[in-house]
């Protein structure tokens, strides 16, 4: 009866029952997985901006231009607006961190149920630390994000994304711990975020709307699907502080080789985040988690 | 360390918004004790044991538990302790095996330890069989006992129960009892039960508090509670105004406390079998006919109505008013 001191204690235990939720039923995660093939396949691979120029010929009265020149303008225009001319990989490098976002988006959720079903009034009477049972769902959405974003990124792969050619293998790995480390602090700040709203909540219905709430437009207030520089000047703002934006950078820069900002101060900028995010729910849930 | 007592409740209270849930209380339970909480739903039973085992922070006053100040010391307070709360805390998604291990890593307790500790307890609550079965696949009984095991798996020197047998059958509810009791023999566990079930907290408690609507009434042996209720009770049913029957038995000698509760005459007398014919003599002299007529040693029963002024049947008679009760105080806690 001395483990009370150690801050960590039960953290893996409350972590490891998440995930045994989560492994043993395939279901859950086969079904989170389709949105993000479902833009991949059926957005990513209809919406080629490439195809646009090149798809068929264009007659304009009076003019007569090559069929050559107009590919040539295209490539040249698709290259100055998202940096490469394949927008599908432009694309299924933002899914990675959408797949990311969703499964912290639904860590929310977990505790309003433990609170609904009453595991978490069993919980407050062990003496794990409060910050235990915010960090251990932190930490399941965290490692489950990870798999997730394996698993699109096989996808995206399998579906022709191509990545940055002047990759070495060696490169390419450290590019994909780095995308990992990222992916990590997205999950850890939004799952803190969504996990802090919902610390005194005993009802689903406005957890989901506050998820549906900040679903679409963080969604599409980042990099995701067009570059930040196509916006109107007030969206941008939202784009610029959004962290999908800078995760989004951090994955097009050392997949791809086309960063936008620089990779460095995308990981200052979602550390910062993620550490903020994961403080704010600790501290909170010493404080909320209790009734009264 | 130990101290004298394993609970001493300081001035406990607890307020959610308008309503006094728990009001200033007072009392002590000693080591190896079964000490039981009676009262009617929202009689603050829960909320106490809430406020017991640092589920909820107390608005007033304290309780040392274990020696423990459940304010200052909540962690302290919370490796002593078992506690089975009144709703099912299991998680369904796992099996009896896994929550038993999870709760198990939650207090620390090595792995091989605790398997050792499961493999027991499961045995002790007979739910070796369906170790490895979702809890969602379990009856109410089963999850019930489930809930008794991973209260007792950090082998706690005080164990809360929140109405350990509620909704269970009679079968069931001994059987649990038989646990509660194998535990204070064999392990010298001290229990806090709240119930409101009369017979049970007649028959298993060592002492029993009376609680209704936030405040403890009565403390006592259940032996010692019933004889404050003096000899027998008498309940008579009239025919015609019973108005006119009080009046009359209320000057005969030796008949104490004459009332009408809920239409019946009830009264105290130190032999009611003897006492009944001079009734019946008096009643009919004065033209009041007895319809019937019922003598009862003192139960629990007598003892709440004693107290509270009300019938602990009718009480819980009345669920609407019950789950009313409980809407408001879980609307006044958001």
């Amino acid at each position: 009866m001395t483990m009370a001191s150690n801050p960590l204690h039960g953290l893996w235990t409350l972590t490891d029952r998440e995930l045994k939720k989560w492994y043993k039923a395939p279901v859950v995660l086969i079904v989170t997985l389709i949105q993000p093939i479902v833009w991949l396949a059926f957005f990513g691979k209809s919406m080629n901006m490439a195809s646009i120029f090149t798809n068929g010929s264009v007659n304009i009265p009076g003019l007569n231009i090559p069929k050559q020149i107009i590919d040539q303008i295209a490539q040249a225009y698709l290259k100055s607006t998202f940096g490469t001319t394949d927008y599908f990989s432009f694309l299924a490098a933002s899914m990675v961190a959408q797949i990311t976002f969703f499964t912290a988006m639904n860590s929310g959720m977990s505790i309003v149920w433990d609170r609904r079903l009453g595991v978490l009034d069993k919980l407050l009477t062990t003496p794990v630390p409060r910050g235990s049972i915010i960090m251990g769902k932190v930490l399941n959405s965290v490692l489950r994000s990870l798999a997730q974003a394996t698993i699109v990124l096989i996808i995206a792969t399998l579906l022709g994304m191509k990545f940055n050619t002047s990759l070495t293998p060696l490169g390419f790995a450290l590019s994909i711990v780095g995308v990992y480390a990222a992916l990590t602090l997205l999950a850890l700040g939004f799952s803190a975020l969504y996990l802090t709203l919902a610390l005194r909540s005993t009802n689903w219905q406005s957890q989901m709307a506050i998820i549906n709430l900040l679903n679409m437009p963080l969604m599409f207030a980042s990099n995701s699907f067009y570059p930040i520089k196509m916006m109107p000047w007030w969206l941008r703002p939202i784009a610029y502080i959004n962290p999908l934006t800078y995760v989004n950078d951090v994955t097009r820069g050392l997949l791809l080789g086309i960063s936008t900002f620089s990779v460095p101060m995308d990981f200052l900028y979602l550390a910062v985040f993620a550490i903020a995010f994961s403080a704010i729910g600790i501290v909170l849930s010493w404080r909320f988690l209790s009734e009264g | 360390m130990l101290g004298d007592s394993a609970i001493k409740a300081i001035n406990l209270t607890k307020r959610y918004g308008p309503i006094l849930a728990v009001d200033h209380i007072n009392f002590e339970v000693k080591y190896g004790e079964v000490f039981g909480f009676l009262g009617p739903n929202g009689a603050g039973k829960t909320t106490t044991i809430k406020m017991l085992t640092t589920v909820t922070r107390p608005t007033e006053g304290t309780a040392l538990v274990g020696g423990y100040d459940i304010v200052k010391q909540p962690a302290k307070v919370r490796e002593s302790i078992g506690v089975v709360p009144q709703d099912f805390t299991s998680d369904e998604d796992l099996t009896g095996w896994e929550n038993l291990m999870m709760i198990a890593g939650l207090y620390g307790i090595p792995k091989r330890e605790a398997k050792e500790r499961a493999t027991e307890l499961l045995d002790l609550v007979e739910l070796s069989h369906a170790a490895d079965r979702k809890v969602e696949t379990y009856s109410g009984g089963m999850r019930r006992r489930l809930e008794i095991a991973m209260g007792l798996i950090n082998r706690p020197r005080i164990l809360f129960l929140d109405e350990p047998t509620l909704g269970l059958d009679a079968q069931t509810r001994a059987a649990i009892w038989s646990y509660v009791f194998r535990l204070k023999e064999q392990l010298g566990t001290t229990i806090f039960v709240t119930t409101h079930y009369l017979e049970e907290a007649d028959q298993y408690c060592d002492r029993i508090a009376i609680i209704d609507h936030g405040k403890i009434l009565a403390i006592g042996t259940p032996r010692d509670l019933k004889k404050v209720v003096g000899g027998d009770v008498v309940i008579l049913q009239v025919a015609g105004n019973p108005e006119t029957a009080v009046k009359v038995l209320q000057n005969i000698d030796g008949l104490s406390d004459v009332r009408i509760v809920e239409g019946f005459i009830r009264f105290k007398v130190s032999d009611g079998s003897r006492a009944a014919p001079l009734i019946f003599d008096v009643l009919s002299k004065a033209g009041v006919r007895v319809t019937s007529i019922a003598i009862k040693e003192p139960s629990m029963d007598e003892v709440f109505m004693e107290y509270t002024g009300h019938s602990l049947r009718d009480e819980w008679g009345s669920r609407e008013e019950a789950m009313a009760m409980r809407r408001i105080v879980r609307t006044a806690r958001r």
